[in-house]
């Protein structure tokens, strides 16, 4: 393997002393006097007509400034289909949609005001799973899907493209792999194994609730400060929906306070557009309680799977039929694409040359869903390897050993019909080996500890390829200061992933310099910054770094034409580092970089050079767009993939459990932060163990959310963590900076299958739906006869 | 009904004009602009806006202004270059960083109140924050580190340093 001076180690982060005390602000800790607030009067009814909204008592409130309700804009918007009013005006169709919304001197006063709002509701049927709204005589959630208007634009292909809502149903989107043929798999296959799992949609509850604040020159321009992963297709999106020009909209995104997928939709910036107009351009801020932040705004998606597999009598998999009604909630926005994206990497990490699978998008009256960290894989991992392990426990062999003897190897194809090999491919059968020892698999899958308590291990494997649409990229600029030091300016957004220190590590290692003369600017500005597809799936460091790395060839290249002509040695003698030009084969003749990235002037007068201004673009080529019957073409660069076990110590007499040990073997390639990795790592799985075995909405029979605050909606605490391992296999990929391969969700993905199959054995019964609570098991076993 | 108050905060004292109805994050946020202390829940449930309160940690978007009269605030800003700030870089105990500062405030009371602090005290004390980014395991590889560290000063003889 390639040694590298700053690549591979644990740089801590650029902004690490700012965070520790308390100096980073975040969106909401910027406070301008004069700011106005606004406040969201949001549906109590899931599914009902809305006639009049009164707003009389609620102008008496002194301070309030404005009052939009949604019949002054009946805009429809979306990134997908555009179905989504902005403010609902015929009818709500999520027990938390915004309906109007106040604009005041304070939130105080904006909160009064919006209690004060009367709405006349007509109640209707509610939608409130997707397998009620794959009924054929369910309520419409949509009563003309066919009149929506679906975003066509070329950058919004991919897992956004090609969308066919389904007329006369509530189907938002059919997404198909058709691999193979399904009835000859199965026909080969002595045991066929057939499961239905589910669990409801759930938050991402991240710690920094979303807030967005705008304000309207008089020029027109449009400034945008948000806490947003994509704010070029903010900008974008506010542009095309109020006709503005794309120049005219500027967006700023500050440091975001956590995210996992959750500000990846566009939602609050609309909303705050329009409450700024109607207070004539005034600056305002729509910040979310964290009750809004739960349900108002866009969610973590729900499924019920139907997952039936085929194998011969000696463990080869045949065949695989999936058939997946994911909850989407009201509005496709970014649910279609997570559907999507969950049909082509359908079968994990393993061999099936016979792939069934039906991803359907449906809508319901719940809340909306958006990308959640696994994008798709976590969710669809949870049935597939469950059934794995049904499946291997049916034959009488090893989990381990039976997904050993089908993991996909080079030469194998995807379930959209890629050829894979050893670049575009993880290596899962070494993760597995590895696992195998950093988890003593062999000294037993289930120990008694007493009459009581049992300890069991369970094991997963996924894998997961960056479904960034055809065409995406990422650009960067390197400027010099007067003594060397190198600024770097891209788009790529800081959400706690480390990506903008990484960048740094990247400038060092090429020009071979200190890390600490590399700075980068936190803030992203989309008049300042070139433009770069959102921070999203696992592949802002493959876009921002090969960005990043071509800009410093190209400032390489400024810097060398410069000396040469000073030191008398043509280019191609030349070489850099630590902040110097030198002779390769003299370095004693050299020039500090600070004397010439401004340009050199001779004692005459004459100058050589001019500024070095270091400049990249990256574009992602080979993605094609992905066939919605069959599934066929090419979704992203490279498939990474983990390994990974969880170890529970169970109580028999009363289902309760302890987390006590939870591996992830990653193929990561190279790893250019090794800290930084391990924690990604560490805390994707932290997040994946607290959404298996605590998180999921509860509903009430209307489609109420009841689960809205902390207190209700439990996420893992300190002290309930088990004990975290991560390990790496560094199997560089072509064409990725340094030959990294995504990171940032991995660590999620197989926790819940894992640690479902750890509970499945321990309880002795088979736990098909999240989360694993022990009131969940202790039911599961009630029904089983295994507990009385 | 609007009150004027006197907060002593970092060893200074603060006059702010507030509502009786402001709870302590509220002025510390927007009439002081100390934002080290940050609102998740409002709501006593995820501790990102923990400060102190003579030396205990609070939430301080469950206390009042005016009930924080007379008591020692310290925030975030109060802390200068602390072991537990060093050992939150050095464990890589933060992510994006929104919960730290309530995290490190909870986790230095808890070092200065119970310098022999056991796992369960450990719990018991951590608990009260949430954290979506790290695993906890870093953060508590940082309390951890401190702990040990104060340990070891208080076993070395006072004229040595």
């Amino acid at each position: 393997m390639k040694r590298y001076r700053v690549i591979g180690k644990s740089v801590l982060k650029k902004e690490s002393w700012d965070k520790v005390s308390g100096r980073v602000k975040y969106i909401d800790d910027h406070q301008e006097v004069g700011t106005l607030h606004v406040k969201l009067l949001t549906s109590t009814y899931a599914h009902a007509y809305i006639g009049n909204v009164d707003t009389t008592e609620a102008w008496k409130v002194p301070g309030v400034r404005a009052i939009v309700t949604g019949k002054d804009y009946p805009l429809l918007i979306g990134t997908t289909i555009k179905d989504r009013p902005l403010l609902a005006f015929d009818k709500v169709r999520y027990y938390g949609e915004p309906i109007a919304m106040v604009i005041a001197d304070t939130e105080a006063i904006a909160i009064q005001a919006v209690t004060l709002i009367c709405v006349e509701y007509k109640p209707l049927r509610v939608v409130n799973s997707p397998v009620e709204a794959y009924q054929k005589d369910a309520p419409l959630v949509h009563d003309q899907i066919e009149q929506y208007l679906i975003d066509q634009d070329a950058d919004t292909t991919g897992t956004s493209g090609g969308i066919r809502p389904v007329p006369g149903t509530n189907i938002a989107n059919r997404q198909g792999i058709r691999k193979g043929n399904i009835e000859r798999g199965f026909a080969r296959s002595d045991v066929i194994v057939e499961e239905v799992f589910s669990f409801k949609q759930s938050d991402h509850t991240a710690i920094e609730t979303r807030c967005a604040d705008v304000e309207i020159k008089k020029t027109g321009e449009v400034i945008i400060h948000s806490a947003s992963q994509e704010p070029f297709e903010m900008r974008e999106l506010i542009s095309q929906t109020f006709n503005i020009d794309e120049g005219k909209v500027h967006v700023h995104i500050p440091l975001v306070g956590g995210s996992f997928g959750a500000k990846t939709s566009v939602q609050l910036e609309p909303l705050a557009y329009v409450a700024s107009k109607a207070v004539g351009g005034r600056k305002v801020r729509l910040r979310n309680s964290r009750e809004e932040d739960i349900v108002t705004s866009p969610v973590h998606i729900g499924l019920h799977a139907k997952v039936k597999m085929g194998c011969t009598r000696d463990g080869k998999l045949q065949a695989i039929k999936l058939f997946f009604l994911f909850d989407g909630g009201a509005y496709a926005e970014r649910a279609v694409p997570v559907t999507k994206a969950a049909a082509f990497d359908c079968t994990g990490p393993y061999t099936i040359d016979h792939v069934w699978c039906d991803s359907l998008c449906m809508y319901t009256n719940h809340p909306y869903a958006t990308d959640f960290r696994g994008f798709g894989r976590t969710e669809v991992a949870f049935g597939v390897e469950r059934t794995i392990d049904i499946m291997a426990n049916k034959l009488g062999m090893c989990p381990l050993e039976f997904r050993l003897k089908n993991a996909i190897q080079p030469g194998d194809t995807s379930p959209t019909k890629v050829l894979l090999n050893k670049s575009n491919l993880g290596d899962i059968r070494e993760c597995l080996l590895q696992l195998r020892e950093l988890i003593d698999w062999d000294r037993g899958q289930r120990i008694d500890i007493s009459d009581r308590i049992v300890r069991t291990k369970g094991i997963s494997c996924t894998w997961k390829n960056g479904d960034p649409p055809p065409g995406v990229g990422a650009g960067a600029i390197l400027t010099f200061n007067s003594d060397g030091g190198i600024n770097i300016n891209c788009a790529a957004i800081e959400i706690g992933q480390g990506t903008k220190t990484v960048l740094t590590q990247m400038v060092a290692e090429k020009m071979k310099m200190d890390v600490d003369d590399v700075f980068i600017q936190m803030e992203v500005n989309t008049q300042l910054s070139p433009e770069h597809w959102e921070t999203a799936a696992s592949r802002t460091t493959f876009l921002s770094g090969n960005a990043v790395l071509r800009a410093v060839e190209d400032a390489i290249r400024q810097l060398k034409r410069t000396a040469a002509i000073i030191l008398k040695v043509p280019v191609d003698e030349l070489e850099v580092a630590n902040k110097k030009v030198y002779k390769k084969t003299s370095p004693s003749i050299s020039i500090d970089f600070s004397e010439i990235v401004y340009g050199y002037i001779f004692p005459d007068g004459k100058v050589a050079g001019t500024q070095v201004v270091g400049r990249g673009t990256y574009m992602i080529p080979g993605i094609t767009e992905m066939d919605p019957v069959t599934g066929r073409g090419i979704q992203g660069p490279e498939w990474g993939v983990v390994a990974q076990a969880v170890e529970v110590e169970f109580d028999k007499r009363d289902n309760t459990f302890k987390l006590i040990r939870a591996v992830s073997v990653a193929d990561a390639g190279t790893i250019l932060n090794y800290k930084g990795a391990e924690t990604q790592v560490m805390g994707a799985m932290n997040m994946g163990l607290s959404f298996a075995t605590r998180e999921g909405f509860l509903y009430d029979d209307q489609g109420k959310v009841l689960t809205t605050q902390f207190r209700s909606y439990k996420v893992m605490h300190y002290g309930e963590q088990p004990e975290y391992i991560v390990r790496f296999i560094e199997n560089p990929v072509k064409g990725a900076p340094f030959g990294s391969r995504g990171l940032g969700e991995h660590g999620i993905m197989g926790m819940p299958a894992a640690v479902a199959n750890s509970l499945s054995l321990a309880a002795n019964v088979s736990l098909q739906q999240l989360p694993l609570t022990p009131e969940f098991i202790w039911k599961t076993r009630l029904k089983a006869g295994e507990v009385y | 009904m609007i009150e004027k108050l006197t907060l002593d905060i970092n060893g200074e004292q603060w006059v702010a004009t507030v509502r009786m109805a402001d709870t302590l994050l509220d002025v510390l946020r927007e009439k002081l602009d100390l934002t080290g202390a940050k609102r998740g829940c409002e709501n006593g449930d995820c501790g990102s806006c923990t400060v102190l309160a003579d030396g205990l940690p609070v939430k301080s978007c469950m206390m009042l202004a005016v009930d924080a009269i007379g008591k020692k605030l310290t925030t975030i800003e109060g802390l200068q270059d602390t072991p537990m700030q060093h050992a939150f870089v050095e464990k890589w105990a933060f992510q994006c960083g929104y919960c730290t500062s309530g995290f490190i405030m909870n986790a230095h009371a808890l070092v200065n109140q119970h310098p022999d602090a056991t796992d369960e005290i450990m719990e018991e004390w951590l608990s009260s924050n949430i954290c979506r980014c790290t695993s906890y395991q870093e953060i508590r590889e940082a309390v951890k580190s401190v702990l040990k560290e104060q340990r070891f000063d208080r076993k070395r003889p006072r004229n040595r340093r």
